[in-house]
């Protein structure tokens, strides 16, 4: 081999060593993740069962259970989606097709950059002492949902420009130039054309939001609650009931953390059965939000 | 030619065009836009929200405490009858496990990013991406869990003495959380390098990793920085790991094999007990909120200086 | 050429001493040009002359984007007024002028709802009255034929030919008084550019065209007037034959026979 063969053989070999090595890494990772799965399924899934899903947690951990743990879950997620996507698109829409370039939007913009990078945890001190005791809202399902509320809008502002600004501008001009007025643009065609994109956003944040738990133990989430809020609806008119607003409230995570950070290793297997559950809620959520993004790619392509 | 134009009869004289029929919608138009922008300026108000509330209640707490001693103490006591208040410990406990995280995350990151970008096909890309997306989904508390009773034990079995609460554990274990957030960013920061300067290298006969080491990594420093600085932020401000894991004992070391507290866990911890409103213990979790946040920034500052720093035009 | 009595030699607008700019930069130097109603005016030039910026003040398609101004005036007749005017709404005007573009931009709904679009936003929502107009507007784009089955389909698998029918379409359904083509072939093979020069070719009956094209035989095959633009400045302006057998100006043969552009 002349030297030039030889130096050529090194390059290639450490080239191959060097692909082997980033694939290994990419593995590693992944198989984290996978031991992660692993260890909650092992000591989870054994304790999975309807008397789990339908029992209100309790001193005994073998009678212990999760129902008003994912009741509230599924409220404070409401308020959050209620509060954080009409004020996100909202802003999003603005941003994107209305601001002026001027300070005011600028502004704006690293704003919404800086606030996506606060740590969670500071939006649950912000709401302590604003929501809670500024505003009185109690240690509520409202708090919580605003708090969770406050902090993944950044994301869905984010997301939303990111699935308006894929719509091109020769589609917005030819709505304009049939004498359409921006709002009609943007509600007509805008809007629905991205809707697949924003949706994705829209679910991808609200999964962020489902394992959130410092800033709901900040505001003061109960770990022990052994009632279910007042029902959503009443018998008499208008049959909607806001009164579970202000009820105090629990999630999974809390619920989890709470027995996580307990001695008795009973109480592990339920924290690992209810991050079963935690967990199938997140990743089912990511999986529908990249169901609807492929739908929606293949409906719409530019 | 011109002889031949006829104007078209008009007794009128200029015709306004805005008839009073598209008066609503006008004023409609201008009423929705006022509300987007409304809905625009409410992120404004919630950065106003976390500073004035951070800084009121700091503002109280330094009344009774001396910012020095806040500074400079070395003991976090302030639940205890003897309190002291040196926010020291809790720097330190945050500073050893975001160091941890980031040795973890930064190399393995950066290494998936450039195998992803520049090594993986297509269709690897596309299948190993979302797996690692998962990563990120998954809820910090169930990492926690993963970090005290899967991390923890199995690092026992290689250091015997290692304590039940560490910050080893619970710093790796947020490494690998914050993976995929390094390495998305840098690989869509090294996906964007341009093609013809990478077929630049492989025409002077670089292997695809001299081109990636010499030519694309440093092409993308500007991306990857601000892929790094996320990961910071991300790391600093985690706390169901650090408050499961890392233990709730306020202990100045920097050995990661101890417990430690966290500022992260320590507001966790005042926020579980009962703490009454108003009083000087309800004030430390702002004065340490206050902390997190500026040293949050601190980072993203130094971050934006050096992305701009490094920005390259192509 | 083409016999032309009076009534066909209507002004339908006409630019006078028009300068534009995007923010600092004038892209358009006085231009004053006349078009004639039921003629198609042609705007020729080589890229970066202006042609399009100027169509592009006719429906005020530049008010969409900060920054750009415009001085002088462009007369619409009958009612004399100036669209480019500060306190006429650009919305009123797009209601009357149309717009045809260079790329095929139907909208990413059904073929139905892209012609009926115009409409909408007119407050005409009756079923059968929009039918009505959906069909005719379809049938003076010569693509009734080939959509009446699929109406409901989406306008984005029909082919790049087709798509730009569907666009002229769409603009017919309002019945503007005037309609621009910004290049409408550019971006389509020869026999789809022969169906539209046919259409625009039929269109004039009814309304006044002015078309970019950056195609000179385009322009000499389908229009009545042409005018040659050069660095934002009309240099000439007169019946099409006369541009291209008998241009008055260096700088215009110079273009056409090829030497330049």
């Amino acid at each position: 081999m002349t030297p030039i063969q030889r130096k050529i053989a090194r390059h290639k070999s450490l080239d191959r060593f060097f692909a082997f090595e980033g694939l290994t890494v990419m593995i590693v990772a992944l198989l984290v993740l996978l031991a992660l799965v692993g260890q909650l399924m092992f000591d989870g899934l054994t304790r999975l069962s309807w008397q789990f899903l339908t029992s209100f947690p309790s001193r005994f951990p073998a009678q212990a259970g999760i129902v008003s743990a994912w009741v509230g879950t599924i409220l404070v997620m409401l308020v959050t989606a209620l509060a954080a996507i009409p004020l996100g698109v909202g802003a999003a829409i603005y941003l994107e097709e209305y601001a002026p370039n001027n300070w005011a939007t600028e502004l704006i913009e690293i704003n919404i950059a800086n606030l996506a990078g606060v740590p969670s945890i500071v939006y649950g001190l912000m709401a302590l002492g604003l929501l809670v005791y500024q505003f009185h809202l109690g240690q509520s399902f409202l708090t919580a949902g605003l708090t969770l509320g406050m902090l993944i809008l950044p994301m869905v502002i984010i997301a939303t420009r990111e699935a308006i600004r894929s719509v091109p501008p020769y589609v917005r001009e030819a709505a304009y130039a049939l004498g359409a007025t921006k709002w009609q643009t943007v509600r007509d065609h805008v809007v629905p054309y991205s809707m697949g994109s924003i949706l994705t956003g829209m679910i991808l944040a609200l999964s962020r939001a489902v394992g959130e738990t410092a800033p709901l133990i900040t505001v003061g989430a109960l770990s022990f609650i052994a009632f279910l809020p007042h029902p959503p609806w009443q018998e008499a008119f208008p049959f909607v009931s806001f009164e579970w607003l202000f009820d105090p409230f629990t999630v999974m995570p809390i619920q989890m953390f709470n027995w996580v950070s307990r001695p008795q290793e009973e109480f592990h297997v339920n924290a690992a059965a209810a991050g079963l559950i935690l967990l199938a809620m997140t990743l089912a959520m990511n999986a529908v939000a990249i169901v609807i993004r492929a739908r929606f790619r293949k409906r719409i392509h530019w | 030619m011109e002889a031949n134009v006829v104007e078209m009869p008009v007794e009128q004289k200029a015709v306004c065009m805005s008839r009073p029929s598209r008066f609503a919608p006008r004023l409609q138009e201008r009423a929705i836009e006022r509300l987007l922008q409304l809905a625009a300026f409410a992120s404004v108000a919630i950065t106003f929200g976390i500073v004035g509330v951070l800084a009121y209640e700091s503002v109280l707490f330094f009344q009774e405490v001396s910012i020095a001693d806040f500074l400079t103490d070395r003991q976090w006591t302030p639940l205890f009858a003897d309190a002291h208040y040196g926010i020291l410990p809790l720097v330190s406990g945050t500073l050893v496990t975001t160091l941890v995280a980031l040795l973890v995350a930064i190399p393995m990151g950066s290494l998936i990013a450039i195998y992803l970008s520049e090594y993986a096909s297509r269709k690897v890309r596309e299948c190993v991406k979302p797996a690692l997306e998962l990563l990120s989904a998954v809820p910090t508390v169930v990492y926690g869990y993963f970090a005290l009773l899967f991390v923890t034990p199995a690092l026992q079995h290689i250091w015997p003495g290692l304590p039940g609460f560490n910050m080893l554990s619970a710093g790796l274990v947020i490494g690998f959380m914050i993976v995929p957030y390094v390495s998305s960013v840098s690989e869509d920061a090294m996906r964007a390098v341009p093609t013809y300067l990478r077929e630049g290298a492989f025409a002077l006969g670089a292997t695809r990793m001299q081109t990636a080491l010499r030519v694309v990594f440093p092409s993308a420093l500007s991306g990857i920085t601000a892929a790094y600085v996320l990961g910071v932020s991300r790391a600093i401000g985690e706390t169901m790991v650090v408050a499961i894991a890392a233990g709730m004992q306020p202990t100045l070391t920097l050995n990661p094999l101890e417990p430690a507290a966290t500022m992260t866990a320590y507001i966790v911890q005042v926020s579980l007990g009962d703490v009454p409103h108003g009083s000087v213990g309800y004030r430390t979790i702002f004065a340490t909120g206050l902390m997190l946040l500026s040293m949050t920034l601190l980072f993203n500052i130094a971050g934006h200086v050096l992305k701009k720093r490094y920005r390259q035009v192509y | 050429m083409k016999t032309m009595d009076a009534s066909q030699t209507v002004l339908k607008a006409e630019a006078r001493a028009l300068n534009f700019f995007y923010g600092q930069a004038q892209a358009l130097h006085a231009v004053s040009l006349p078009v004639y109603d039921r003629c198609v005016t042609a705007l020729i030039g080589p890229s970066g002359c202006g042609k399009t910026t100027y169509l592009r003040c006719l429906n005020r398609m530049h008010d969409l984007y900060p920054g750009n101004r415009y001085e002088g005036e462009v007369m619409l007749y009958p009612d004399r007024v100036n669209i480019v005017g500060p306190e006429v709404d650009p919305i009123e005007v797009r209601m009357r002028i149309g717009m045809v573009f260079q790329k095929p931009n139907p909208f990413p709904k059904s073929i139905y709802e892209n012609v009926a679009y115009g409409l909408r936003i007119r407050n005409l929502s009756n079923k059968r009255d929009l039918d009505a107009v959906v069909e005719r507007a379809l049938r003076e784009a010569a693509l009734w034929g080939e959509v009446k089955d699929r109406l409901q389909a989406s306008a984005m698998n029909l082919s790049g030919g087709q798509q730009q029918r569907l666009c002229i379409a769409r603009a017919l359904a309002t019945s503007p008084e005037l309609l621009l083509f910004d290049e409408p072939t550019s971006a389509l093979d020869p026999t789809a550019t022969s169906r539209i020069e046919e259409l625009v070719a039929e269109l004039k009956q009814k309304v006044a065209i002015v078309m970019v094209t950056h195609n000179m035989q385009q322009a000499a095959r389908i229009s009545d007037y042409t005018a040659f633009m050069y660095e934002g400045r009309v240099v000439e302006y007169d019946r099409t034959e006369t541009i291209f057998t008998n241009p008055s100006v260096k700088l215009t043969e110079d273009y056409i026979t090829g030497r330049f552009g």
